[in-house]
């Protein structure tokens, strides 16, 4: 492992008040680092990528971002690493009320960039996953996987250190998941840390030929890493 | 590093961004609007309560304090006796500064408005009058009387101007009711946004929730809040005071004795005094929104 761990989780319990979700926990995610999440339905993925960007706080064990106690960090801090830290959400966040342009802009604005400045940089990203087209609609307007193209668009756009992917593409055709793996491929090769959550065996299949990918698989309340079976 | 702004530079810098991500919230919108217009307009007329009543207070209470008059009538030839007599009564009396009488001039100068320029004073039987200047509690009016009648038959004491105390003693309460109404509307205005800030970070709780996901930071999302909120109430309290100015203008002028009632409104360069209004309710709504919006955003994810 080189340098220190963007990401780090040690002996990471949660709970959401019932019984544990997840115990005794530990992942590490080494700067440069591609990791698949696996796990039936239920098992806590999404759960895991929200204590990996300081929405949760753990129940036990210990979170660091960038080397900093997740307790410890003041909301400034969060919001600080956050911006680090591109998320595809499951169920995308967008603001109903934003074009998909705006909202795929939506951490420029938040941290005060220059949308002129980026104005070039949002459009190929915009034409990148196929939506220059719909750059205008409102989210609601959009089709499944029109809305994981956007949310992927707005992870990257402020090229994070690290992009933690919700099921990217669950929604969309297997020629356009190809698209959107080969961002993440690309943003990978440029050094950052990708995590991808996902039951699409193919997609992993597909990746492992393009890059080194761990894959790891929450079962009964851990985390393991998965056999060459994949 | 971390740069931080005062909160003044940082509402001027404001940018059209954090105004861009919040949607306007049209019905509290206007509610804030109206209740700062109406919180103006109140105010402009407890503004012109306490400039009036502090005027009246004033006038009244140098009236009082300049003296009361002693009035001595007497034959052609005992005026002089009996001034100087009064005057050395006054000497001994506790309770006045000073006592003088009025020389000839003076009293034609106090006729002029009533019988013109030209009044030959001299052949006229125009009482002597003396001016006594009271100080600290004041003299005994009723012991002076009762001497004055004993050794000075032809005066009498007029203290006319002491009715008046309890009337300056009702003004300045007035004018200090007039300034607790302005308080009372600021505290009221500071309390009305509150509530409406709440209901508005409320509303919007789930938007607040995905721009601190997407990296922004409370004082970015709290500024959205507050320039709203500060600028409806510097409108709507522009709008409040105008109107309460033009509702001033009309009242009836105030008469040249200055009836209490007549006298309500601002003289001169005291009209400048409700521009204040507009200022000061942007303000209280500034801190109060700010400080609404930072402790609703400190309990959320
Ligand atoms: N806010 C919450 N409060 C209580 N329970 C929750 C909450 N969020 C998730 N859960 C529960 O925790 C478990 C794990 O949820 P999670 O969303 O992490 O699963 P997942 O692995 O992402 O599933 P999927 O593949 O369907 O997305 C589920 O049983 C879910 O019902
Ligand atoms: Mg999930």
């Amino acid at each position: 492992m080189k340098g220190t761990a963007v990401i780090e989780l040690e002996n990471v319990a949660y709970s959401y008040g019932g019984g544990e979700l997840l115990s005794d926990l530990s992942l590490s995610l080494s700067p440069g680092s591609f990791h698949f999440l696996t796990g039936p339905s239920g098992a806590g993925k999404t759960t895991l990528l929200k204590l990996c960007y300081g929405a949760l706080v753990p129940t036990s064990g210990q979170v660091r971002l960038f080397g900093q106690d997740r307790r410890t960090m003041e909301r400034d801090d969060i919001a600080m690493a956050r911006r680090r830290i591109g998320v595809v959400h499951q169920d995308c966040k967008f603001l109903d009320h934003l074009s998909v342009s705006d909202n795929i802009a939506l951490p420029l604005m938040v941290s005060g960039r220059d949308l002129l400045n980026e104005g070039a940089n949002l459009k190929e990203l915009t034409g990148w996953v196929g939506l220059r087209e719909r750059a205008g609609a409102l989210p609601p307007e959009l089709s499944g996987g029109e809305r994981q193209r956007a949310a992927l668009a707005r992870a990257v756009i402020m090229s994070p250190d690290v992009v933690l992917a919700d099921e990217p593409t669950g929604n969309v055709d297997w020629e356009m998941s190809q698209r959107l793996l080969r961002l993440l491929i690309e943003l990978n090769h440029m050094g950052k840390t990708i995590m991808i959550a996902t039951h699409d065996l193919a997609l992993i299949r597909a990746a492992k030929s393009q890059v080194q990918a761990r894959v790891l698989r929450i079962a009964s309340r851990r985390l393991h890493l998965a056999g060459a079976d994949l | 590093m971390k740069i931080e702004l005062s909160p003044v530079t940082e509402f001027l810098l404001a940018d059209a961004q954090a105004d861009r991500v919040v949607p306007p919230t049209g019905f509290t919108a206007w509610l804030t609007l109206f209740s700062a217009a109406a919180m103006g307009f109140l105010a402009v007329f407890a503004l012109a309560l306490s400039l009036a009543t502090g005027r009246l207070a004033d006038r009244w209470g140098n009236e009082l304090a300049r003296s009361s008059t002693i009035r001595i009538s007497a034959p052609e030839g005992q005026m002089a006796a009996q001034t100087e007599a009064a005057l050395r009564l006054l000497e001994t009396t506790a309770g006045v500064a000073s006592a003088r009488a009025l020389s000839s001039e003076e009293e034609a100068a106090l006729l002029a408005p009533w019988f013109g320029p030209d009044l030959p004073i001299d052949t006229l039987p125009i009482p002597q009058l003396i001016e006594v200047v009271e100080e600290g509690a004041g003299f005994d009016a009723e012991g002076l009387r009762l001497r004055l009648a004993a050794e000075v038959p032809g005066a009498v004491l007029d203290d006319h101007t002491r009715w008046r105390r309890p009337l300056v003693r009702a003004a300045e309460r007035l004018r200090l009711l007039g300034w607790l109404s302005l308080v009372l509307i600021g505290a009221a205005v500071a309390a009305m946004i509150t509530l409406a800030a709440n209901a508005a970070l409320a509303a919007n709780s789930q938007l607040i929730g995905v721009l601190r996901l997407v990296g922004a930071r409370d004082t970015f999302i709290a500024r959205a809040f507050v320039r709203r909120f500060t600028l409806r109430a510097l409108g709507g309290a522009a709008l409040g005071v105008v109107l309460g100015c033009l509702a001033v203008l009309i009242l009836p002028g105030a008469e040249a004795e200055g009836g209490f009632l007549t006298g309500l409104g601002f003289q001169g360069w005291h009209w400048l005094w409700p521009l204040v209004i507009p200022p000061l309710a942007a303000m209280v709504a500034f801190f109060a929104t700010r400080m609404a919006a930072h402790k609703t955003l400190k309990d959320m994810p």
